[in-house]
């Protein structure tokens, strides 16, 4: 049992840090320049070699920046293409695609790929568009089958909502600890400091299951289904609660437009409601734990 | 990152299985605490799972913590009865080990192990709970033996136990964390009267101990006269460090009872939703646990991310066992099976959610730990 990144995958999370931090928009060309597309496809295939806990720290950094582009999508369908390719990829889930206008190709759940022709919806967070395509005569199907991805897709998601949990935390710790009122840091007051306190515990527990379930999702271990829905469920809902509680303690300017917080707060949205949201997913959960496994 | 047992782990995890298959009998499982509970835990000593973390030089089986871990796990997958010497293998040793004088360690280390000598904590008092600075049991130097009077509360095992690590004020001009002092005091001592103190669950698991004239010899002082403070920090950095297995273990075989009991009993959605997240929150601080481990095994010092776990766990605690109450409907208020019966009975899941209500209170209230979060790990400005 060893839990905990190597040395190696600190140092990417340095440089993706360093970067998106600087580049929080960057073209999609400039991450597949840093080799940072296709990180988990094997070398044969055209990919980085590396594995899925590698690919796992880049989503939770560009969580974390609020990164705006389709990375996520176009890793995640990387892996399940016979070989890399150049295009920026989205996948379409429930008939809404992200990133749509970004995208030049989508890859739906019946595995067919096509062209990234449509239209984008006005969507609550703006950094990440939902869009509809229209209907298309020209539809390639792509061998292998949906559960991979949909996994993938997922537990990405489920790194990406850490990633912003974590970012929305320190805004609030930073906040409290420089804003002064009744003459106090307001970090002072226990009623400010220990949502904080809980903010941070759940972020770490929240951590500790998108790691697993990136691990179980790398390995293909057979528990991959259960731990992906537990993270996907738990990993978005701390966002959401993270932002909501560092939005408090911002008091006033956190409830602002100018204010970064609102950002965070509609990408962790998002990231609840895309994919399945967390009731749906903690449903799927009950059902393993509870209800008769069918053997046909 | 390898989240499954290494081939070692995995054997000791095996052995340690078939022993206690063999070796855990229904006499110990279901048997009176005081008798069942020094039967088995003369089993542990002998077959060595007594102290697996201790150094080999003071009898332990300098053992990583990996092993302690798959330990508590393997225990609570068992429901085997705790160890009567928890204090002292967890708390007293480890602070003789850390601050006591050699003839301390000759003494009393060889005992905790073998549990031929049971210990107490007596730390708090009725006006010093969770600021331990405010103990008034006062300990008066009379040529070579302090003198000590006062009350304690809250004392686990201290109706059974021949020891006790007491924290007393030495200095009566002392404020706060000064003039404290650390000593080892035998309860059988003239003097020390031990009264059972009942809790809401009608049993009487912890005591009141109380302390008229007892002389505790100088050579029984653990570091120094006045440095009570810092060693006590230790006991406590010793209860708080190994908390987290054990606890995260015993939640998981809560939420085993509470499916078991959803799946005979049925379940609303929003009761399944519930078990769910309960289940999904025992896989994070499963997980979390084995982070701060591994950042243990490492730097040895535990991960900060794991000092979460006792306040998620014993809120977790509370939701389950209230959960099981409303699965069970009308019939949890009756008092039928008894609180060593397994998860079906009302009597049963009524002891363990009052007895719940105490997770958020003893080993540092959720209030203290929320500080130290807040404090330590995120740097915020003290609030005292």
């Amino acid at each position: 049992m060893e839990f905990a990144f190597t040395q190696e995958q600190e140092e990417l999370r340095r440089e993706a840090r360093a970067f998106l931090e600087a580049n929080p928009s960057a073209p999609l060309a400039e991450l597949r320049d840093l080799g940072w597309l296709g990180v988990s496809v094997p070398e044969e295939r055209g990919g980085g070699g590396l594995s899925f806990v590698d690919e796992a720290i880049l989503f939770e950094e560009a969580g974390r920046a609020l990164y705006a582009g389709p990375f996520l999508t176009t890793a995640v369908v990387l892996a399940a293409l016979p070989e890399v390719d150049e295009n920026a990829w989205s996948v379409e889930v429930d008939g809404l695609v992200p990133d749509l206008d970004a995208a030049d190709r989508v890859l739906s759940e019946e595995m067919e790929a096509c062209a990234a022709e449509g239209e984008t919806l006005p969507t609550v967070d703006e950094t990440r568009p939902l869009g509809r395509l229209v209907a298309q005569s020209h539809k390639v199907s792509v061998a292998g089958e949906w559960e991979p991805v949909r996994l993938r897709l997922l537990a990405a998601l489920a790194v990406e909502a850490v990633g912003v949990a974590q970012k929305a935390l320190e805004l609030g710790v930073s906040y409290v600890s420089q804003r002064e009122q009744f003459g106090k840091k307001i970090g002072t007051y226990q009623a400010v400091s220990h949502p904080l306190a809980d903010t941070y515990v759940e972020t770490e527990l929240a951590r500790s299951l998108a790691y697993w379930a990136a691990w179980c999702v790398a390995e293909e271990d057979e528990g991959a289904a259960v731990a992906v829905a537990a993270a996907k469920a738990q990993c978005a809902e701390t966002a959401v609660l993270a932002c909501e509680r560092s939005i408090q303690v911002h008091g006033g300017i956190g409830f602002t437009w100018e204010h970064v917080l609102h950002r965070y707060y509609k990408r962790a949205q998002w990231l609840d409601a895309f994919g399945g949201n967390a009731a749906t997913h903690r449903a799927a959960v009950a059902a393993a734990l509870l209800d008769p496994i069918l053997v046909d | 990152m390898n989240l499954r047992d290494t081939a070692e782990e995995a054997t000791f995890r095996a052995e340690l299985r078939e022993w206690i298959d063999s070796n855990l009998t229904d006499e110990i499982r279901h048997g009176r605490f005081e008798e069942a509970g020094r039967d088995w835990s003369r089993k542990l000593y002998a077959a060595g799972y007594a102290g697996l973390t201790w150094p080999k030089e003071y009898g332990g089986a300098g053992a990583p913590y990996s092993h302690q871990a798959i330990f508590l796990e393997e225990m609570a997958r068992a429901e085997a009865p705790s160890h009567l010497g928890v204090i002292g293998l967890g708390m007293a040793g480890p602070t003789i080990m850390a601050h006591g004088t050699d003839a301390q360690k000759e003494r009393h280390l060889d005992k905790i192990l073998s549990t031929e000598e049971i210990w107490c904590q007596g730390f708090s008092e009725p006006d010093a709970g969770s600021d331990l600075s405010a103990v008034r049991t006062t300990a008066r130097q009379e040529g070579d033996h302090f003198v000590v009077n006062g009350q304690k509360v809250w004392s686990s095992f201290a109706h059974m136990a021949e020891w006790c690590i007491l924290v007393t004020r030495s200095d009566p001009e002392s404020q706060r964390h000064a003039g404290l002092t650390y000593l080892l005091v035998d309860m059988h001592a003239p003097g020390v009267e031990v009264r059972p103190l009942r809790q809401i669950t009608g049993e009487a698991e912890f005591n009141e101990i109380f302390f008229t004239d007892v002389e505790v010899p100088l050579q029984n002082v653990v570091g120094e006269v006045g440095s009570g403070w810092q060693v006590a920090m230790t006991t406590l950095l010793h209860e708080r460090g190994t908390l987290g297995f054990a606890l995260t273990a015993g939640l998981e075989a809560q939420i085993r009872k509470l499916t078991a009991l959803a799946k005979q009993k049925g379940a609303t959605e929003v009761q399944r939703d519930a078990i769910a997240r309960e289940w999904i929150g025992l896989q994070a601080v499963r997980y979390t646990n084995y982070r701060s481990l591994t950042t243990l095994m490492k730097t040895g010092i535990p991960g900060p991310e794991g000092s979460g776990a006792k306040l998620w766990w014993s809120e977790a605690n509370q939701r389950v066992t209230k959960l099981a109450l409303e699965l069970l409907g009308s019939e949890a208020q009756l008092l039928n099976g008894d609180s060593q019966s397994h998860g079906s009975a009302p009597g049963y899941w009524q002891h363990q959610q009052l007895r719940s209500r105490g997770n958020t209170i003893e080993a540092g209230t959720s209030e203290i730990l929320r500080n130290i979060i807040a404090e330590r790990v995120l740097g915020l400005p003290r609030s005292r």
